[in-house]
């Protein structure tokens, strides 16, 4: 013990359904033909922004199950987190559904956390079926993090825009679908950036330290994977990894990118590109999922960052703490792999 | 290396990397928008003074703010003002209309929290240090005026 942050899975947990719902904006970015529900309005017919989030993460789950064809009363667990303050729109939205909850605060890294739990709770033989969610709302983020949505400010240039959107998945014992071959828990790394406007370079080195982690115990190496894939570095922050990869001895190559970077269209000027839980959520249980069950991808480190802050801390001239935690995803089975 | 220097080094080579604004276009936007809502407020203001021939100069100066910071709040509640904002920067936020922008668009943010916790306390959140350090200023002023 004490060496290693990485648990490799016997049983393999497989993936056997997911949903990925988002907003209209994120509906016409790069990934709007893969997502099963893209809302006309982002408040989804609610009252509040924050109800919106909820009912998001209600359908995503929903959604998952039925994707997963398994019957709701078979799920033992959910686990599930989102920004808000005390994770309000993941455990008003488990009362909706009759199974046990785990609450997850990850920032933005909550779908890779609650994949890694969630897989090793199946891989230990505890649970059958375990659901997996998260999501952001670009206006309940707003509010909470930063400014009036019709205060007439400026963006500086590091700036990312929140994902509106949620996305949620089933894991099990056994079945049909992309399996889960190890996870990396990370540790949190403070660089000592404390711009909120420049969350990417705040992350970097803590998915540069998670992603060295997992190399050195996996024995693997950048080649060894079809899609190495971060959250919400942006596009600034997906460069400072490669720099920070580049100085530890390791190239990243034309299969390392980053679900931020990639989300929104350049017309949409969302600057630094797309942030938030949603971020790395939507496009993981809607494209990478997809590229997995057609076998386009072999295997894939996915790897959202999370910016461990407080409009608190950030207040009090505290730096902004970073966290990333990585899960491998295989397409097949195949008997020796990692 | 300590954490310390570790630090100081990524925060300049982050720096170094991050984009950098492009002064003179955010420059120039800022100036003629800016340039354009004081044209306004001169315009309402000459207005005023013909069609109310009456008025006291004065009077009409106040007028005249009232309509501009009521443009602004209109213009920030159907959702243009931010808009403008993007824009023009601090060519929309120094004018009194950026003021009056500040103040409608928490109160219009936090209305779901009700009238007290919500639009009156939350009202003040980005305007509330210009007052205390208009009205603290302000203050000193007089005192040096009393005394001198």
């Amino acid at each position: 013990m004490g060496n290693t942050q990485t648990v490799i899975f016997k049983n393999k947990p497989v993936i056997t359904g997911s949903y990925a719902i988002v907003g209209p904006k994120e509906g016409d970015g790069n990934f709007g033909e893969f997502f099963d529900y893209v809302m006309k309005d982002d408040s989804f017919g609610e009252d509040s922004y924050e109800k919106a989030e909820r009912k998001m993460i209600e359908q995503a789950i929903t959604g998952a199950i039925q994707s997963a064809k398994i019957k709701p009363s078979s799920v033992d667990l959910l686990l599930a987190g989102d920004l808000l303050n005390q994770i309000i729109s993941s455990s008003y939205a488990a009362r909706q559904f009759n199974f046990a909850y785990l609450g997850l605060f990850g920032a933005c890294s909550t779908m890779s956390e609650s994949l890694a739990i969630g897989a090793s709770l199946i891989d230990g033989g505890h649970f059958d079926n375990i659901v997996c969610s998260t999501a952001s709302h670009f206006s309940t983020a707003e509010r909470q993090f930063r400014f009036p949505l019709e205060l007439g400010n400026q963006r500086p240039p590091t700036a990312q825009w929140t994902v509106t959107g949620a996305g949620a998945c089933v894991l099990s014992k056994k079945g049909n679908g992309p399996v889960i071959t190890s996870a990396t828990f990370g540790k949190v790394l403070d660089y000592g950036i404390n711009d909120v406007n420049d969350m990417g370079a705040a992350m970097a080195p803590a998915a540069m330290d998670t992603m060295l982690s997992h190399f050195r115990d996996t024995k693997t190496g950048p080649d060894d994977y079809d899609l190495i894939v971060t959250g919400d570095l942006g596009k600034l922050g997906s460069e400072i990894l490669i720099d920070l990869m580049e100085d530890k001895g390791i190239k990243l190559g034309l299969n390392y990118n980053d679900c931020g970077q990639m989300y929104f269209t350049r017309e949409q000027a969302t600057l630094c590109g797309g942030s938030g839980c949603g971020c790395s959520a939507t496009v993981f249980n809607s494209f990478i999922m997809k590229k997995l069950r057609e076998g386009k991808y072999k295997r894939v480190l996915f790897m959202p960052t999370g910016a461990l802050l407080s409009t608190t801390a950030t207040q009090q001239g505290e730096t902004i703490p970073g966290v990333c935690h990585a899960v491998v995803i295989e397409s097949n089975v195949a008997k020796n792999s990692i | 290396m300590t954490e310390k220097e570790r630090n100081e080094a990524y925060n300049k080579y982050v720096q170094n990397k991050i984009p950098k604004t492009r002064a003179w276009p955010s420059l120039f936007n800022s100036f003629w928008i800016g340039g354009l809502i004081c044209v306004l407020g001169q315009g309402i203001n000459d207005l005023l003074l013909l069609w109310f021939p009456s008025l006291a100069e004065q009077t009409a100066w106040t007028l005249t703010l009232i309509i501009l910071i009521f443009l602004a709040s209109f213009l920030t509640a159907i959702g243009v003002y931010d808009l403008i904002g993007k824009f023009a920067g601090g060519g929309s936020i120094v004018p009194i209309t950026g003021f009056s922008n500040s103040i409608t668009s928490p109160a219009l943010e936090f209305k779901r929290e009700g009238i007290v916790y919500g639009i009156c306390v939350k009202m003040f959140t980005i305007a509330g240090p210009v007052i205390v350090f208009g009205i603290v200023s302000s203050m000193l002023v007089g005192l040096i005026y009393l005394f001198v």
